[in-house]
């Protein structure tokens, strides 16, 4: 408890010295990054202490706030959302350090620090934090840094844009939560998370509430507008925190939720899990097929964050079915999977955004259809993305199979055993989950095949070159831990059990004996891995040993005799995802613009496409549109004669007195 | 011994499935066509060959043929033959076992685009497309067997779909067997879906994607897609030959009799119908999701 609080301490206090010494790089850099990486080594000790099966640590401070109270919790729940906090924020300001040495010349870095490493405090703070006060407080503050990280560029309008898009969303999602914290603590007349009482008639309103507002900042569609703007315009290092960490504390709010509206005494009805089942649905299917149509690569990344909360939210939908049907196997498996996934892409998202940023970094675009090329040109970057596109597209033998499994596993268990009412909803998972993980692996190949093989597509990605030590070393941290979940499933599903047993609220018993008969599973599939690692090496070691003392030439790829092709003619990114963009053509409406060829000797041709968010074009435009005009009618208030603003504070507060006094 | 065995037969007689095939096309078209064994020949005159790599490949290009070797020999231990066990059995294979394939066609993919050829590309994008399709028919359709036979591992799951089966879900089974009939020949990149013989490179898929492959790496496409063809033709055999005598041998010779006389079915499929048009095949793919769904409708029931 000490350590994490000293951690977040000493994150504070190094944003401060970071603006302090913003007049030299080296030293506002080094005072954020030693003090990230040392407030990560902190951290992570006592939440692997409490994973491991340590007591729960609590700290209760009183605070003149009303209501307020610095209340902190380190439970299993939250050290299992720690870890990869602490992990991810160390390992990008790593990367950070090199990142932002490119800006060093044109802006003042100071503040850079300063709000990540707020980012990373409040984060930390979030998730500890159990009183309703201390907990909006931690997730404003949240959402103000990321705010100015996002806005790290502000010179370019887009940036800015995708800003106020963020800030707005935002805060819609915080309304919801302020509704939903007033409701828990008006019947138990206190704000502590200990103390909220809930009435059996408003569990239902709650949940909805919650769901609103921390799928918001969770990335719910259709409440994920903000994502695809924000994480493109933030540098890369925060991209990789913010999608791979930060938008995890939505599922930590829900999950935490759960806890106080669902007990066993009390469990949750059916409708809940068939709810986040459809939210996980809409959120993975769509999220992956607007993912095909993008052509930047962080646009890419960041429509997949939602693909993957939707996995995260199929888990739990599971698990809550379980819960609501009394299967304690169903809840188990389900909510053991979603835990496993939120890890799991932390880990692989994170190093992807990380991978982005060096390619971006390296060849000046994150257009994938100007790249190509570049693993012959940065192998380290090439390997290390090719490893999370695997794990990303839930492939054996590495961690996004194991959690895709396990949630898999729920649903085959509900299907085989449960009445047909609960067996609809989760085979919609099964056959979900499944087109999802074929278009995500339809969507990476595209990714890492357009990107890093192939001829580079222009002169930039041609020039481009592996980056520093700083750079490389986080991305290969994440690459391995990635490889090692795979292959060490079952250890990873066994420090799950305490989460489990905090979230589930069934006995400690009941779920060790479920997490034990996971690991069972899971001990095969390492066997497979390891059988899998092993066979690849072998036949590897076979064809070199063909190959050997026999004839080995290079020459051109097969052209079918045509003499002069340029490395233009190359499948791009868009014809590689043509055929799938056109069957989703209804759900897309990407927009064409060019000039077809025409003629028996064309001339140039042209085609540029774009596919906006749907969501943003035709509900979100439309009602802020309405919106705007209907206040735009107010605005004869607004006249910039300052008497007439003091009568209507004189009003205003003559109105409050009668309304007080009456 | 019997999980030996379930291992052991597609090792060895997998490649005789193409040579089935092609010998059916051959008499149906009135020729004499290539020896039985023409597979095993092709395999060991490209194993003893050298190699010709393009000077645009990376490692990833010689990763793709050893990777999904791998992944379907791992895959092969997880497939029972009709009533006889997998080498592996554990509740929960049936996914790893989609998964693995779709680890191969990953690879496949990767190494497709690694060449930097348009025409590799486009079989690369196609590939992708109609699998993503498929994947869904597979899983649903393992959902419904799970549903039927109360197992979540492939392995018991076919052991329970004896005559009983049949009797209880007949028509269940029968929507599911046409189902996995074309997820069969859409993942094996036969006719109606794709066309294994042509050489005009704008229509076809798998063969495309392997155009720049050559020597042993070629023998390792070649023999994984035998391989492959043998393992989903025994998940569909499987429900369609409700011989479960518990006796292994009486069980083996018919699951084998059933996968070549599936081999025959494949090659009168080829030889009486044209490849459609690459726009229909979604709603063909499509369509077996249905199926599939309509079946586990069914059982729910």
């Amino acid at each position: 408890m000490l350590l994490v609080l000293l951690a977040v301490l000493l994150l504070l206090a190094s944003g401060c010295a970071a603006l302090l010494t913003q007049r030299s790089f080296r030293a506002s850099a080094g005072c954020a990054v030693g003090a990230a990486v040392l407030a990560a080594v902190l951290g992570v000790i006592p939440s692997l202490r409490v994973l491991c099966g340590a007591a729960p640590q609590s700290l209760h401070l009183p605070w003149s706030v009303p209501y307020g109270a610095f209340f902190v919790e380190v439970d299993a729940l939250s050290a299992f959302f720690l870890v990869p906090i602490f992990i991810l924020s160390g390992l990008a300001a790593v990367y950070g350090a090199e990142y932002l040495g490119s800006y060093r010349e044109t802006r003042s870095l100071g503040p850079a620090w300063f709000f990540f490493n707020l980012l990373v405090a409040s984060m930390v703070l979030v998730v500890i934090a159990r009183n309703a006060v201390l907990f909006l407080v931690a997730w404003e503050v949240m959402a103000l840094a990321s705010f100015f990280l996002v806005t790290f560029e502000d010179e370019k309008e887009s940036v800015r844009d995708a800003g106020w898009v963020y800030l707005v969303a935002t805060h819609l999602g915080t309304a919801f939560l302020l509704v939903l914290f007033i409701v828990l603590g008006s019947t138990g007349g206190s704000l502590d998370f200990d103390q909220f009482r809930v009435a059996p008639s408003q569990t239902g309103l709650l949940f909805v509430l919650a769901l609103v507002g921390f799928g918001a900042k969770a990335g719910f569609m259709p409440l994920h507008v903000w994502l695809p703007e924000a994480h493109p315009a933030a540098p890369s290092h925060v991209s990789a925190v913010m999608s791979g960490v930060m938008i995890k504390t939505g599922i930590y709010g829900l999950v935490r939720m759960l806890t106080f509206l669902a007990t066993p005494a009390a469990p949750p009805p059916a409708w809940w899990g068939w709810m986040l089942c459809a939210v996980g649905l809409t959120s993975g299917i769509f999220g992956v097929v607007f993912a095909l149509a993008q052509h930047d690569l962080k646009r890419l990344l960041a429509y997949h964050s939602v693909e993957n909360i939707g996995i995260i939210a199929l888990g739990l939908g599971v698990g809550v079915l379980g819960l609501s049907t009394g299967m304690p196997t169903l809840a188990a498996l389900g909510f053991a999977g979603g835990l496993l996934h939120v890890l799991n892409h932390a880990l692989f998202k994170g190093l992807l955004f990380l991978g982005a940023g060096a390619v971006g970094h390296a060849a000046g675009t994150r257009e994938i259809d100007h790249l190509g090329g570049l693993l012959q040109r940065m192998p380290w970057t090439g390997l290390t993305f090719l490893i999370g596109a695997v794990a990303i597209s839930g492939l054996p033998p590495l961690n996004g199979f194991v959690s895709e499994l396990l949630i898999y596993l729920g649903a085959f268990h509900g299907l085989t055993s449960a009445a047909a009412a609960t067996a609809v909803p989760v085979l919609c998972v099964v056959a979900g989950l499944a087109l999802i993980g074929g278009l995500a692996a339809a969507c990476f190949t595209k990714a890492f095949g357009i990107v890093f093989l192939g001829e580079p597509r222009s002169d930039h990605a041609a020039q481009a070159h592996e980056p520093g030590l700083a750079m490389r070393l986080p991305m290969l941290l994440l690459a391995a831990s990635c490889v090692l979940i795979g292959l060490l499933s079952p250890l990873a599903v066994g420090a799950l059990a305490p989460v489990l047993a905090n979230v589930t609220g069934l006995s400690p018993d009941v779920v060790r004996t479920h997490v034990a008969q996971a690991g069972g599973v899971l001990s095969f599939v390492t066997a497979g891995g390891v059988g899998l690692v092993g066979l690849i090496a072998a036949l590897a070691g076979v064809r070199s040993w063909l190959l050997s003392g026999r004839r080995v030439t290079t020459t051109l790829t097969w052209d079918c005799g045509y003499a002069q092709p340029t490395t233009r003619m190359q499948y791009s990114a868009s014809s590689f995802a043509h055929p799938l963009t056109e069957l989703f053509s209804v759900l897309l409406q990407t927009r064409r613009r060019g000039v077809a060829p025409a003629g028996l000797f064309p001339h140039a041709a042209s085609l540029a496409t774009e596919t906006p968010d749907v969501c943003s074009e035709r509900l979100y435009g439309p009602v802020f549109t309405t919106i705007g005009r209907g206040l735009g009618r107010l605005r004869w208030l607004q006249h910039g004669r300052v008497h007439f603003y003091v009568l209507y504070i004189a009003l205003t507060l003559l109105v409050l007195l009668i309304w007080k006094l009456g | 011994m019997e999980a030996g065995l379930t291992f052991a037969l597609p090792l060895l007689l997998a490649p005789l499935m193409l040579g089935l095939i092609n010998r059916t096309k051959a008499l149906m078209a009135g020729r004499t066509g290539q020896p039985l064994l023409q597979t095993y020949h092709d395999l060991f005159k490209l194993l003893r060959k050298g190699a010709a790599y393009s000077r645009t490949t990376t490692w990833v290009f010689r990763a793709g043929p050893t990777v999904g070797l791998a992944a379907v020999l791992v895959a092969s231990a997880l497939v029972p033959l009709g009533g006889v066990p997998a080498a592996f059995a554990f509740p929960g294979d049936l996914i790893l076992f989609a998964y693995l394939l779709g680890l191969m066609r990953f690879f496949t993919v990767l190494a497709a685009l690694d060449t930097g050829s348009s025409f590799e590309g486009m079989g690369a994008s196609r590939e992708v497309t109609f699998s993503a399709l498929a994947e869904p028919t597979l899983l649903l359709g393992f959902a419904a067997i799970a549903r039927q036979t109360g197992s979540l591992s492939l392995s018991p799951m076919y052991a329970g779909l004896g005559s009983d089966a049949w009797r209880h879900a007949g028509p269940a089974l029968a929507l599911l067997a046409g189902a996995l009939l074309i997820v069969f020949l859409a993942e094996n990149a036969r006719i109606p879906i794709d066309d294994p013989t042509t050489h005009l490179e704008l229509t076809m898929i798998h063969e495309v994607m392997v155009l720049d492959h050559s020597g042993p790496e070629l023998a390792f496409i070649l023999y994984s897609s035998a391989l492959k063809l043998w393992l989903l033709g025994s998940l569909l055999v499987g429900i369609v030959v409700p011989v479960r005598s518990g006796i292994v041998w009486i069980d083996t010779l018919a699951m084998l009799a059933g996968l070549f006389a599936l081999a025959v079915v494949t090659g009168i499929v080829e030889s009486s119908m044209a490849r459609w048009r690459l726009l229909r095949v979604p709603q063909l793919l499509v369509g077996a999701s249905a199926l599939s769904a309509l079946a586990l409708a069914l059982i729910l029931r």
